[in-house]
C-alpha cells in the first residue's frame, strides 16, 4: 500500500473483555485525538463486543470521531483469527495512516498478524507516540532490553503505521461531554466471522479478576516476605489503598503467590500511580516491569538495595516493622473506605 | 517416514504461496520450534552511574523463553514420537545456540544466516523463518517463545503463522495434542482461555508451560560435531530485497538510554516516621487515600 492512497484517518482498535471497556481504549482513543489534530485526520475508534458496559458513544468525549461497533456472538470471546480478518478487511477499506492498539494479549496477538497479512510494519508496546514535524510519520517510541534502551522507530514506505500502546502509559484526559461522534454499526462479509479456531471455554482464575496492570497502586513482595503466610500483609496494605499485589519472580518460584503476579522482564509490565517493592532487591529484570510507574517506593533492609535507585521514598529497614505502620497509618487516614 | 498429503493454501492478502501439510491417519507429531539467539540476561549489569545496563563481555544463550518451547517437543515426542527440528535466524555465531539444542535432545537443526539478513525487524525475520519453514516442512506444529528476553516484541511467531496461512495462539501455558488437533490454554489478564486449533498450526508458549531439562553428558558430546545446517537467501528462494534490513517494513531512527535512577527520599531507623509521614502526603495528592474512588 502506498501512503498517498491514505486516508487522514487513525484507527484505533478498542478493547471490550467480558463485557467491560477497557480503559486502555479510552487512552489510545484520546492520544489518537491528540496525532490527528496535528495531522489534520479523523479519529475512528473501533469496537468488537457481544455487550458492553458504557455507552459507545461516550467515545467521542475523548476524541472519537467515528466510533465503529461490530456486534455479536463471536465476540463474547476473543478469536484471533476473527480480529485478524476483520482489521485486515476495514484498513483495506478505510485506508487509514495510523492503526493503534493496546498492547494487551489480546492485542499483542492479532496485531502483529494483521501487519504479517497486509504487509507492514509493526512496533510492539510503545510508551511514546508523537508526529515527526517533517514527514508525518509516526514516532514509535519502546522500551527494549529491559527497559534499559529506549527506540524510536518510523515506518517510513508502507502502509498503515500500526504500533501496540502498553495500556496506562498516556494519561486519560477529561472528557470534553460536548463532543459528538457518528455511531456505525458494521455489516460485515460473512467469511470474515469464519474461524478454524474453536472456542472451548474460559476460566477466570480466582484472584486473577483483578489485574494488577490495570491498577493505581501495586503493591509488590520479593524473597524477603519470607513465605506464602507473608503475603497476607501486602494484601491488607493493597486492600486499604485499593490496589492489588504483585511480586518478583524469587516470591513466584517459592510459589507464595501465583505466576500472573509476577512483575518483571518474564512477568508483566506494570504502570500504576503508586508502586510498593517490599522485600525486593531490584534486579534489572524487575526493574523492566515497573520501572515506568509514576511513583516508586521501595521497603528494604540493605541500603545498598538496587531498588533504593529507582525508588522515590526509600525506607531501609524491616519491612515486617515498617509495613504494619504503614497499614495503621493509612487506616487512621481514612484509606480507601471499603 | 511421513503419511501427509500436501494441501496447499493460498494466503490472499500476502500473495505468497505457502505450504501446510494435513495430517493423514498418523499420530506421529513433526514439530519445528523458532529460538533466537539472546545476550544473557543473567550476566547484565547496571552501570551504577549511568544507570543503564553493562552489556560489553556478555554471553550469548537461548532466549529462556524458548527452552520451554523446546521442552514441550521434546516431551510430545517422548508421547506421540515424531522429529524436533529447530531453526533459528542469526549471525554465524548462532550455530552456538543450535548445538546447544542439540545437546537437549533435539533431531535437526538449521542456521539461518547471511549478511543480507542482518538488522531485520520482526517482519522481515517472520519473512525468512516462514520460507525456510516451507523448505523444510512438513511440520504438524510449530512452537516459539512467547518473546524474545532482548526484543521482548512477540511478533515473530503470529507473523510466520499468518506468511504460512496456519492457524496459532499465543500465550499458551498448557498444551495437548488430540488427534489432529491442539487444545490449549491461554494465559491472559484475567484467566485462562481454553481453544482448539486444527494442525498444523504454530503456538507461542510460556514459561509456566514446562520446567526446561537440563542437557544431558552424552547430547552435550553429541553436540560437539553434529551438523548444523545452514542457509542463506538463495537456499530459501528469498531476494536480499525481502530480509534483512531491506525487507523490514520499520526503521529504527534513534536509539537513547532512559534515566532510571530517581532522586528518591531515603528514611531509615528513628526518621522512618518522616517518611511515613511524607508517603502520605504523596498518596493524598493522588487521590488515594480519599475513600472510595478509583479501582477498589
Ligand atoms: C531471563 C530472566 C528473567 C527474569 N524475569 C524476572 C521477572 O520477570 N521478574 C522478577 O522479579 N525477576 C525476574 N528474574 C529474576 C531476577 O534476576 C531476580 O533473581 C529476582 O527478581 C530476585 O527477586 P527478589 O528481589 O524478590 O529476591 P532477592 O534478590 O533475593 O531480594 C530479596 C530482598 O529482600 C530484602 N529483605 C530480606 N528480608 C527483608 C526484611 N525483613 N525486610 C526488608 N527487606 C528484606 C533483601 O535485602 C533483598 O534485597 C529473571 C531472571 C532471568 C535470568
Amino acid at each position: 500500500m502506498h501512503r498517498n492512497n491514505s486516508s487522514s484517518e487513525i484507527l484505533v482498535v478498542g478493547e471490550v473483555r467480558g463485557g467491560i471497556l477497557h480503559s486502555a481504549t479510552i487512552e489510545l482513543t484520546a492520544k489518537a485525538r491528540k496525532l490527528a489534530d496535528i495531522l489534520g485526520a479523523k479519529v475512528t475508534t473501533l469496537l468488537m463486543y457481544n455487550h458492553v458496559d458504557r455507552s459507545v458513544e461516550d467515545l467521542s468525549w475523548w476524541g472519537a470521531d467515528v466510533v465503529l461497533c461490530a456486534v455479536g456472538e463471536e465476540f463474547e470471546s476473543f478469536n484471533q483469527e476473527i480480529y485478524t480478518n476483520i482489521i485486515s478487511y476495514l484498513i483495506e477499506q478505510r485506508k487509514p495512516q495510523i492503526v493503534l492498539a493496546p498492547a494487551t494479549t489480546s492485542g499483542r496477538t492479532y496485531m502483529p498478524a494483521v501487519a504479517a497479512k497486509i504487509h507492514t510494519g509493526l512496533t510492539a508496546d510503545c510508551t511514546g507516540l508523537d508526529i515527526d514535524k517533517d514527514t508525518g510519520l509516526l514516532l514509535q517510541t519502546r522500551p527494549a532490553i529491559g527497559g534499559n534502551i529506549m527506540a524510536t522507530i518510523q515506518t517510513p514506505n508502507h502502509m498503515p503505521q500500526m504500533a501496540t500502546v502498553r495500556p496506562r502509559t498516556f494519561p486519560v484526559p477529561k472528557p470534553d461531554k460536548r463532543r459528538k461522534a457518528q455511531v456505525k454499526y458494521l455489516t460485515l462479509p460473512e467469511e470474515l466471522l469464519k474461524s478454524s479456531i474453536e472456542i472451548v471455554g474460559k476460566e477466570v482464575q480466582e484472584g486473577l479478576d483483578v489485574n494488577i496492570q490495570d491498577l493505581d497502586v501495586v503493591v509488590s513482595g520479593g524473597k524477603g516476605l519470607k513465605k506464602a503466610e507473608n503475603f497476607k500483609l501486602l494484601e491488607e496494605l493493597a486492600f486499604v489503598l485499593g490496589g492489588g499485589v504483585g511480586a518478583s519472580r524469587a516470591a513466584v518460584d517459592n510459589k507464595w503467590i501465583s505466576y500472573p503476579h509476577q512483575v518483571g522482564l518474564s512477568g508483566k509490565v506494570v504502570s500504576p500511580k503508586v508502586y510498593f517493592a517490599i522485600g525486593i532487591s531490584g534486579s534489572v529484570q524487575h526493574l523492566a516491569g515497573m520501572q515506568t510507574a509514576d511513583f516508586i517506593v521501595a521497603i528494604n533492609k540493605d541500603p545498598e538495595a538496587p531498588i533504593f535507585r529507582v525508588a522515590d521514598i526509600a525506607f531501609c529497614g524491616d519491612l515486617f516493622d515498617i509495613v504494619p505502620r504503614l497499614i495503621e497509618k493509612i487506616k487512621a487516614e481514612g484509606g480507601k473506605e471499603q | 517416514m511421513l503419511s501427509y498429503n500436501e494441501v496447499y493454501f493460498v494466503v490472499e492478502h500476502f500473495g505468497y504461496l505457502a505450504k501446510a501439510l494435513a495430517r493423514k491417519g498418523s499420530d506421529k507429531v513433526h514439530i519445528a520450534v523458532l529460538v533466537k539467539q539472546v545476550p544473557d540476561s543473567d550476566e547484565v549489569k547496571m552501570d551504577e552511574e549511568k544507570g543503564t545496563m553493562v552489556r560489553s563481555g556478555v554471553g550469548a544463550i537461548i532466549n529462556p523463553l524458548d527452552l520451554h518451547a523446546i521442552e514441550c517437543a521434546l516431551d510430545l515426542r517422548k508421547k506421540h514420537g515424531g522429529k524436533v527440528r529447530v531453526f533459528s535466524m542469526g549471525p554465524p555465531q548462532a550455530e552456538e545456540a543450535l548445538r546447544e539444542a542439540v545437546a537437549l535432545g533435539v533431531d535437526e537443526v538449521f542456521l539461518l544466516t547471511d549478511p543480507c539478513f542482518a538488522a531485520a525487524d520482526t517482519w522481515a525475520t517472520a519473512k525468512t523463518l516462514a520460507a525456510a519453514l516451507s523448505k523444510a516442512g512438513p511440520h504438524d506444529l510449530i512452537l516459539a517463545g512467547e518473546k524474545a528476553t532482548d526484543g521482548e516484541t512477540g511478533q515473530v511467531g503470529p507473523e510466520v503463522a499468518v506468511m504460512l496461512g496456519l492457524p496459532f495462539s499465543t500465550y499458551v501455558s498448557r498444551l495437548a495434542i488430540e488427534k489432529d488437533f491442539a487444545v490449549v490454554h491461554r494465559t491472559v489478564e484475567d484467566g485462562v482461555e481454553i481453544q482448539r486449533l486444527p494442525l498444523p498450526c504454530l503456538l507461542t508458549v510460556l514459561r509456566d508451560l514446562n520446567e526446561p531439562s537440563m542437557p544431558t553428558l552424552s547430547g552435550k558430546k553429541k553436540a560437539r560435531r553434529f551438523n548444523v545446517v545452514k542457509w542463506s537467501h538463495e537456499e530459501i528462494d528469498l531476494s536480499p530485497l525481502e530480509v534483512g534490513l531491506s525487507g523490514s517494513p520499520t526503521r529504527v531512527v534513534k536509539i537513547f538510554y532512559p534515566k532510571v535512577t530517581r532522586e528518591g527520599a531515603f528514611y531509615k531507623g528513628k526518621d522512618l516516621d518522616k517518611g511515613i509521614e511524607h508517603l502520605l502526603e504523596e498518596l493524598h495528592s493522588r487521590g488515594l487515600l480519599d475513600g472510595g474512588k478509583g479501582n477498589a
